[in-house]
């Protein structure tokens, strides 16, 4: 139940992507969202899948372990696409009482659903590719650019990897209570929302009191290795950038001169639109 | 009730890269009312499998038949009865407390079973006696404010308090000091030899498996290396070894003595025995 979240998961294979600077992903990852909300024609979203193609196929991730992510969304895709079909004016095609469906509509509503599709599964990469503490890692270096937030980079940072550092901890610490109390005769698969809401207390209290405790720790152990924050901290994994990095940053930017090239010239369409 | 483990394979996050296979093709019968140890490295199996007998994992193959009943093609609330019949404590049990009082908690088992009040008192009274605390002196008290070790009895009586056919126990002295976990053992032993229950004690202690149980299942990345009694697995001290386990202390000094004194026996693995074997010798 618990193992179908893929978003936030990592996925280690050892690949060329998996390789590259956490910065570079991030960088690239975040250029590629703001592309994807530039692109106006059918050109640029063939070329965005085949980009992706590509990446997940160098990534020696499952495609199917990837698609899953998007398992979750499939609600707000539909939601977004129903809402543009019936909602946008414009040339009619199809009416159904009320309710009319326009070409421009049609439009919008199929490149609504491209773009979600597409930001999920470009976003999950990057998740799937970057081990949790190097996406913290950089991030923290990310956000030294921004000001205001600068200041408390590391601190952000730190926070990061212990949330995302905790979240398998929790989720066995559930399972585990979990059975525990279902062991000792509780139902939690039956019944109306009430009585369930009221069977998650023997959960919920063991859950809270644990995590309260291991913060306690964690927070002990940190003192006691006399943490205090950023500080003139040094780092023992130094993040640099190789040249597979460089490489990757010159084809982002390559994709992106050609996305901007098919906005303005506006290339014909592959059917008209 | 006598559970009988047929073919039992679990993989854990199949297809995934964390692909992990916890209990290959395990194939054994636990008989009614007898005292069973599981031992084993950390890692080998022992908590999937006891969590395969009242049906919280589910096999990946193979099956667990319950009093001649193939507990995995039963109905959830099928599920659910025969819990209350196969209890089960995990390891730090003292983690799942929840309720405001002790006399609560230990009364969530038999509630879930639909007793009535007075059968629910009596049974929290006699549990939390059977664990050797004193009833009046807890009843109110939050499991909170407990010490570690009277946290655990409460979390252990909780189980017991469902009066199972079935108790199963997963490391109970885990964290404990030794007289605690003397105590709690002593006490599991008195309670399997007053209502002649089928216990099996998950534990890393040869000490205490040797001392309780009659037959011992040593385990080993998810497969059976043997089931058999003390007696006979504490002589196979080689193969424990090599598994990253070892017999009881008293034992290895046994065998040292065989060297000086050929007609001594070796396959003694309590302190009580040894004496007795030693004085045997020496008084010859």
């Amino acid at each position: 139940m618990l193992k179908d979240v893929t978003i936030g998961q990592f996925y280690p294979t050892g690949s060329i992507i998996h390789k590259l600077d956490p910065r570079t992903k991030i960088l690239l990852t975040t250029a590629f969202v703001v592309i994807l909300f530039f692109i106006n024609n059918l050109w640029g979203y063939l070329a965005a899948f085949l980009l992706l193609g590509v990446i997940i196929l160098m990534s020696k991730i499952p495609v199917g372990y990837i698609l899953r992510g998007i398992k979750g969304l499939v609600l707000i895709i539909l939601l977004t696409v129903i809402l543009n079909l019936f909602m946008t004016p414009g040339a009619v095609i199809a009416s159904f009482g009320p309710v009319n469906i326009t070409l421009e509509g049609v439009k919008i509503a199929v490149f609504m659903a491209l773009r979600l599709i597409f930001l999920v599964i470009g976003t999950s990469i990057m998740t799937l590719t970057t081990a949790p503490i190097d996406l913290t890692d950089g991030m923290e270096w990310c956000m030294k650019f921004i000001p205001f937030v600068r200041r408390f980079a590391h601190e952000l940072a730190m926070m990061m990897s212990i949330a995302l550092r905790f979240i398998p901890t929790l989720m066995e610490e559930t399972d585990r209570i979990m059975k525990a109390q279902k062991a000792r005769g509780a139902n939690f698969e039956t019944g109306n929302i009430i009585s369930r809401a009221k069977n998650l207390i023997p959960i919920l209290v063991p859950l809270f009191i644990s995590a309260f405790r291991r913060a306690d720790e964690l927070a002990t152990a940190m003192e006691a290795r006399c943490y205090r924050g950023g500080e003139n901290r040094t780092r023992m994994k130094q993040l640099i950038f190789a040249r597979r990095d460089v490489v990757a940053f010159v084809v982002m930017f390559l994709m992106i001169a050609g996305f901007l090239a098919t906005t303005i010239i506006n290339i014909p369409l592959l059917f008209p639109l | 009730m006598p559970v009988e483990i047929k073919n039992l394979t679990h993989i854990y996050s199949q297809g995934s890269p964390f692909e992990f296979q916890a209990l290959d093709d395990i194939n054994i019968t636990i008989e009614d009312g007898s005292f069973i140890g599981i031992i084993g490295h950390t890692g080998s199996g022992k908590s999937t499998l006891i969590q395969h007998l009242n049906g919280l994992l589910n096999p990946t193959s193979g099956t667990v038949i319950v009093d001649g009943m193939d507990i995995f093609a039963q109905k959830k609330s099928e599920l659910i009865q025969l819990r209350h019949r196969i209890g089960l404590v995990f390891q730090y049990p003292e983690h799942q407390l929840f309720e405001e009082t002790v006399h609560k908690d230990v009364a969530f088992g038999p509630k879930n079973q639909g007793l009535t009040e007075e059968e629910v008192d009596d049974r929290v009274r006699n549990s939390i006696k059977m664990v050797g605390l004193d009833y009046d002196e807890v009843k109110d008290k939050s499991p909170f404010e407990l010490s570690g070790g009277q946290m655990r009895r409460v979390a252990i009586a909780g189980v017991l308090a469902m009066e199972p056919s079935v108790l199963i126990l997963d490391e109970p002295t885990a964290g404990l000091d030794p007289r605690g976990r003397d105590e709690i053992l002593a006490q599991i032993k008195t309670m399997h030899q007053k209502n002649k229950n089928t216990v099996i004690l998950v534990s890393h202690s040869m000490e205490d498996i040797g001392k309780l149980v009659e037959k011992i299942l040593v385990m080993n990345e998810g497969k059976i290396v043997y089931f058999d009694t003390p007696n006979r697995v504490f002589t196979e001290i080689e193969t424990l070894e090599k598994i990253g386990l070892a017999v009881p202390e008293v034992t290895y000094l046994m065998r040292r003595l065989k060297k000086k004194y050929p007609e001594i026996r070796e396959d003694i693995f309590t302190v009580e025995a040894a004496k007795n074997e030693i004085l045997r010798v020496i008084r010859g």
